[in-house]
């Protein structure tokens, strides 16, 4: 007799019919399920984008662009800073990560040190002594500035997204400066590029009437913006200081006006309000321009003072456009502009036919090595056999509990693992027949078997762990579908092609009582 | 009863052979590195960047036409190819100079040209900086695995099994690449798993070899290395030709009948499993006998390991 005690006799039954009741789910569609007591369970495999399309997008946070920005501001504050002070410099300029000046007297250079500290505590000051000073931010808060700008160009992407109405978006951090955006079912991610592609800085500034404005004209306090719409050179001189800007507002509506344009109504919060409402109250008859990312997209004259903290924006939309300008506007702007690394679509065809001819290609790949085992090993073969069924049942119940995501090559991956996992049951079925040559009675040989066979059987499984942890390590996507299937099938086939076919063996020769085996 | 594939007895002298065997796979292994180092590779846009798109039109394609409206649109080479049927066309544009905004600007325009007169089944853009990414994460995953295989062997085992393994796996991962070189496959992700798995696989045959190895020298402790190490291939040879069996059947169903995709990428994993069972039988055993084994080393660890 084959002594395997009680509890593992137990457990072995346990996981299997565990392994039942996990995989049913996906045998139901979502709304059955939904019928179901609460006590069921509900997750079905997760697919990955390649399977059931989608489009996938790996987006960069542009820091360079944002430090950039803050040198350029920097720059501003030394200024005035310094002139408040009286104290004269020249070559005042911002580079790409650092500012830089020269002192007229070198003697002014600590009282000057100490005052551009004050300026911004965040910054080291490099000095000559001939005066030459180099402004920079210090290493960590350049660190600490990156980190936040991620995690609110994260906050404003998925709340983008989130307007779009996409289904079960995946939203992800990766790295330092990147971020995965996984749109399941989407066709065509035009769209959600081009809106994922604005900053969306949105300012409202008056317009400077009494300068003409010419593209490429340098005018203190004043920028030269060009308007937004294609195909019109009309530019405006729109002065620097910023009356409001996005971030004051609570609410915006694409809509339509009197004359039945399409346009973009929209509210401010109590203080952006307030700020509008002096600026207007003050200036009737003047002419403010709505700047987003640095293009005009409308210039009003003030008519009469608007106090509600309510507006709409009229301007050349088409009704896509004004519906996209309302949900940049709700969803507020990033810190720092999106570059686009990596887009991969996967049309609904594609992916529905990739998983017609995976299916086929794994069963098929599978009945194979199911017949060879039955032809090398008869009816020891045939124990291998339901040990691969399980292997599979107890393979699709983890994918559907942990939710992990299955992929093309993942699917892949069930087959040759199923090819491995058989191994095991040869080495053990190639001992036994060793030890019965070597003159063994039938039970001790089995035993000897399963016993000697078991640290090879550990090794190899071992590597090969290994092997697929690396690769799932430094994989992308769909190949980490790959190593998840192959690791979840190799530890499955620990249990099921030793344990289960042990117990089955067990059983067999309790209720035969055979006094030789057909191996 | 099942059938007795290999027969029990088989008792081939691999040792004898190894001096013909090391110069056939020498061979191979130098016209897999000419090939690498005349020939390169054909990096797919995983590691060359650029885009693809697979497109099914409605009618059999007319490729001239489709090649005609296409080249001229977007800088370097378009390359046009039938896939799977006549309505389907895989479409390939090198990457193009500049950066990711380029990139996008391209594909912009290509999509703008064939309009909706086609279903877009797949689209893909890689920019140069995932590229750059891709290719190192590749290369870091394969020197990572033969790292971490030959820490693994060492400690079970010796450094001098350590190190023959190390070669007859370096030497299984040069045969896959060859693959890729000579026939000029698509050298993407895909042939980093099919090393990496081909590594993998590889060195389970080699650690049962081992293991056989390890555990006739304690029972023989005065049979010659010579009959010690061929004794032991022998007699783990039916299962590791069984066990390769089953996972090439597995393979085999994937290539066949898996469609263009996954039997672009189960090909090379055939070859290399394939390459791997033979180097594992032939060469990573043989090895050892040049690998000055000391056995009462390893006798002294293998008693500790037990323990």
């Amino acid at each position: 007799m084959i002594h395997i005690p009680l509890w593992k006799t137990v457990l072995t039954v346990a996981v299997c019919l565990l392994g039942i009741v996990f995989i049913s789910p996906n045998f139901f569609t979502k709304e059955q399920l939904a019928h179901f007591p609460d006590w069921f369970p509900k997750h079905q495999v997760v697919l990955g984008l390649d399977l059931q399309g989608g489009a996938h997008l790996l987006l960069e946070v542009d820091f360079n662009a944002v430090v950039h920005e803050q040198m350029n501001s920097l720059a501003d504050a030394v200024r005035t800073s310094l002139r408040k002070e009286r104290i004269g410099y020249v070559g005042l300029t911002a580079k790409k990560d650092f500012v830089t000046l020269t002192l007229r007297n070198p003697a002014d250079l600590e009282k000057a040190k100490t005052l551009l500290k004050q300026a911004d505590s965040d910054i080291e000051i490099i000095s000559t002594p001939e005066g030459q000073l180099t402004l920079k931010l210090s290493d960590t808060a350049i660190s600490e500035r990156k980190r936040s700008a991620l995690a609110q160009s994260i906050e404003i992407v998925r709340r983008r997204v989130d307007e779009m109405g996409t289904s079960e978006p995946y939203i992800q951090r990766q790295g330092e400066d990147r971020i995965l955006v996984q749109l399941p079912g989407l066709k065509d991610p035009t769209r959600i590029k081009n809106l994922l592609g604005k900053t969306a800085k949105l300012q409202f500034r008056f317009v400077d009437t009494s300068i003409e404005a010419e593209p490429g004209k340098a005018i203190p306090g004043v920028d030269i913006l060009p308007e937004e719409e294609k195909g019109r050179n009309i530019y405006y001189a729109v002065k620097k200081q910023i009356i409001v800007t996005g971030e004051n507002l609570v609410n915006a509506q694409p809509g339509f006006d009197q004359y039945n344009r399409p346009d973009v109504t929209f509210k401010f919060d109590s203080l952006g309000a307030k700020k509008f409402g002096d600026a207007t109250r003050n200036n009737v008859g003047k002419i403010f321009a709505i700047v987003l990312d640095d293009k005009v997209i409308s210039a009003p004259r003030i008519e009469t003072p608007i106090l509600g903290g309510e507006g709409s924006i009229t301007g050349s939309f088409t009704v896509q456009e004004a519906q996209d300008l309302a949900l940049l506007m709700r969803a507020g702007a990033l810190p720092a502009p999106l570059n686009v690394l990596e887009e991969r679509t996967v049309g609904p065809g594609l992916g529905a036919d990739s998983i017609v001819s995976g299916e086929r290609a794994t069963i098929i790949g599978i009945l194979l090595v199911v017949a060879f085992m039955f032809i090398a090993y008869s009816f020891f073969g045939a124990i291998a056999n339901i040990a691969v069924l399980f292997n599979l049942i107890l393979l699709f119940a983890a994918l559907s509990v942990s939710q992990a995501t299955l992929t093309l090559p993942g699917i892949a991956g069930i087959a040759l693992t199923i090819g491995m996992a058989v191994d095991a049951n040869v080495l053990i079925n190639e001992r036994i027949k060793e030890e019965l040559r070597h003159g063994r009675k039938m039970l001790s040989a089995i035993d000897a078997g399963y016993n000697r066979a078991m640290t090879t059987i550990v090794d190899s499984n071992l590597t090969t762990l290994i092997g697929v942890g690396i690769l799932y390590y430094f994989g992308s996507g769909p190949t980490r579908g790959f190593a998840v299937t192959t690791s979840l099938g190799i530890i499955i086939s620990m249990f099921t092609a030793i344990s289960l076919t042990k117990q089955i063996v067990a059983w067999w020769i309790q209720w035969k009582r055979p006094t030789r085996l057909p191996i | 009863m099942g059938l007795q594939l290999i027969p029990y007895d088989t008792n081939y002298n691999f040792v004898a052979k190894k001096n013909i065997i090391f110069g056939i796979l020498i061979a191979i292994a130098l016209l897999c590195l000419g090939s690498i180092f005349f020939q390169g590779f054909n990096y797919g846009i995983d590691f060359k960047g650029g885009l693809l798109l697979e497109v099914r039109t409605k009618e059999a394609a007319d490729v001239a036409k489709l090649r005609s409206d296409l080249s001229g649109l977007v800088h370097g080479e378009v390359t046009l190819q039938e896939f799977g049927g006549p309505n389907d066309i895989l479409i390939r544009v090198e990457r193009q100079p500049g950066g990711d905004k380029e990139q996008l600007a391209a594909l912009a325009k290509i999509k703008e040209k064939l309009g909706t007169s086609v279903d877009y089944r797949r689209v893909d853009s890689v920019g140069p900086k995932v590229s750059e990414d891709l290719i190192r994460n590749g290369i870091y995953a394969v020197i990572w695995a033969l790292v971490a295989m030959l820490i693994y062997i060492w400690f079970r085992f010796e450094w001098q099994f350590g190190v023959c393994s190390l070669i007859t796996l370096a030497h299984d991962a040069l045969i896959v690449l060859g693959l890729f070189s000579i026939f000029q496959l698509e050298f993407n992700e895909n042939a980093i798993i099919a090393i990496l798995i081909t590594i993998t696989y590889s060195i389970n045959d080699t650690v049962v070899i081992y293991d056989r190895i390890r555990e006739n020298l304690r029972k023989f402790k005065k049979m010659p290395l010579r009959d010690l190490i061929n004794r032991s291939i022998n007699e783990t040879l039916s299962r590791t030709i069984l066990t390769s069996t089953t996972t090439l059947l597995a393979l085999l169903g994937l290539y066949f009948f898996g469609g263009p995709v996954i039997a672009a990428f189960s090909l090379p994993i055939l070859v290399g499993i394939g390459a791997g069972t033979i180097s594992s039988i032939t060469v990573s055993a043989p090895l050892l006998l040049h690998a000055h084994l000391r056995r009462d080393q390893i006798l002294e660890t293998s008693e500790n390991n037990e323990a």
